[in-house]
């Protein structure tokens, strides 16, 4: 069920069958591809930005903050080597996502929230 | 006395301006994509380094004199940057050791240059400070990577060593007008500043399984105006504006 996450050249979406060519990052350097996760000053948590090459973590981070944090958009920032992030497989979007359409009874639609709840 | 410190001010923003436009030529041209924009985030506070210096220099002048006028306008032999940041940028082995020289330079210099009693170069100096420092260590990690790597960066290393060696000299020796503002407390005496650097370099150079050149012969004259061929090259790009249409803006 799991894959591992096959990076294209342009983000995330298999370009084979949009039928533009296939550069895979891995063919353009040597160099491990990282994902990059930035905390923005008003931000709670780490949201992903975007990836990288990098030889190592320590690399990885001072290329993020060259490449995504230029125009103040973060205080800090996380790393992770692409390989080891898990993703689903977009083939099985139906059986996975899908169920979920019709049970909105799940959404907290069906109450008031007090004001003093934040950040919601 | 104020031509003294016109000059120190001077000196101060040739050596980020000529620096930053050597750096500068890596843009659209590093080894990677990342490298490249890292090379030329430091090329762009090099050369806000030398406004804020140029603009204050400007001041001093007064007249019509700009920070554009003193970085377009002035003659080769006006410039008074050292002859270390004006050397061709070479392979990426080379820039990153000069920036590492000049940098490990400019962190001891600014770091003593905050305390200056000129409030404005204390305050250019305490700016600077912030960015320099990162300069120094991104630029020392990488003189590391490429030393302790393959046998290919190891000798493009040593290379690099060898062609440059020999303008670290003149960092340390006090030009006249330096002599003078340190003097009055306002600039810094940069012969003071060499025995901490040379310890800083060993150290990275000995994680970097490198060692420093034994007695060179170093070439100096850049602090007064006498440049290696190398300046004119920068010249016809970054004055070619300037000299061609004066006054153009855009």
């Amino acid at each position: 069920m799991k894959n591992y996450l096959r990076k294209f050249y342009y983000g995330d979406i298999p370009e084979d069958k949009a039928g533009g060519n296939i550069v895979s990052s891995e063919a353009k350097s040597d160099w491990p591809l990282w994902e990059v996760f930035i905390r923005s000053k008003q931000g709670l948590d780490h949201k992903h930005v975007g990836s990288l090459h990098a030889t190592d973590a320590e690399m990885a981070i001072e290329n993020a903050r060259d490449v995504y944090t230029r125009r103040m958009e973060g205080v800090s920032i996380w790393v992770v080597e692409s390989k080891y992030i898990h993703a689903s497989n977009p083939e099985e979007a139906g059986e996975l996502f899908e169920p979920a359409v019709d049970k909105i009874y799940r959404h907290p639609t069906f109450y008031d929230l007090p004001d003093e709840v934040n950040q919601m | 006395m104020k031509q003294i410190l016109i000059d120190y001010t001077l000196h101060l923003a040739d050596n980020s301006l000529i620096l930053g436009q050597r750096n500068a030529e890596w843009c659209g041209h590093g080894p990677v994509l990342e490298q490249d924009i890292a090379i030329t985030n430091i090329s762009l506070d090099l050369i806000g380094q030398a406004r804020n210096f140029y603009q204050y220099a400007a001041s001093l002048i007064g007249n019509d004199a700009t920070e554009d006028s003193l970085a377009y306008l002035r003659k080769e032999e006006e410039f008074k940057n050292c002859l270390l940041v004006e050397q061709p940028k070479s392979d990426w082995a080379q820039t990153i050791l000069r920036q590492f020289f000049f940098s490990q330079y400019q962190y001891l210099l600014f770091q003593k240059m905050q305390n200056s009693k000129d409030g404005q170069l204390a305050a250019i100096a305490e700016k600077s400070l912030k960015e320099v420092t990162y300069h120094l260590r991104w630029s020392s990690e990488w003189v590391i990577r490429l030393g302790d790597a393959t046998e290919e960066s190891h000798n493009r290393i040593l290379k690099a060593i060898d062609e440059l060696w020999q303008y670290t000299g003149e960092l340390f020796e006090t030009s006249s007008y330096e002599l003078q503002v340190a003097n009055d407390g306002t600039g810094i005496d940069a012969s003071k500043l060499k025995e901490q650097w040379m310890t800083k370099v060993k150290e990275i150079f000995s994680e970097a399984t490198l060692t420093i050149p034994g007695k060179t012969l170093m070439q100096t004259g850049g602090k007064e105006g006498n440049h290696t061929e190398h300046l004119a090259s920068i010249f016809t790009e970054l004055q070619y504006m300037q000299k061609t249409y004066p006054g153009c803006e855009w």
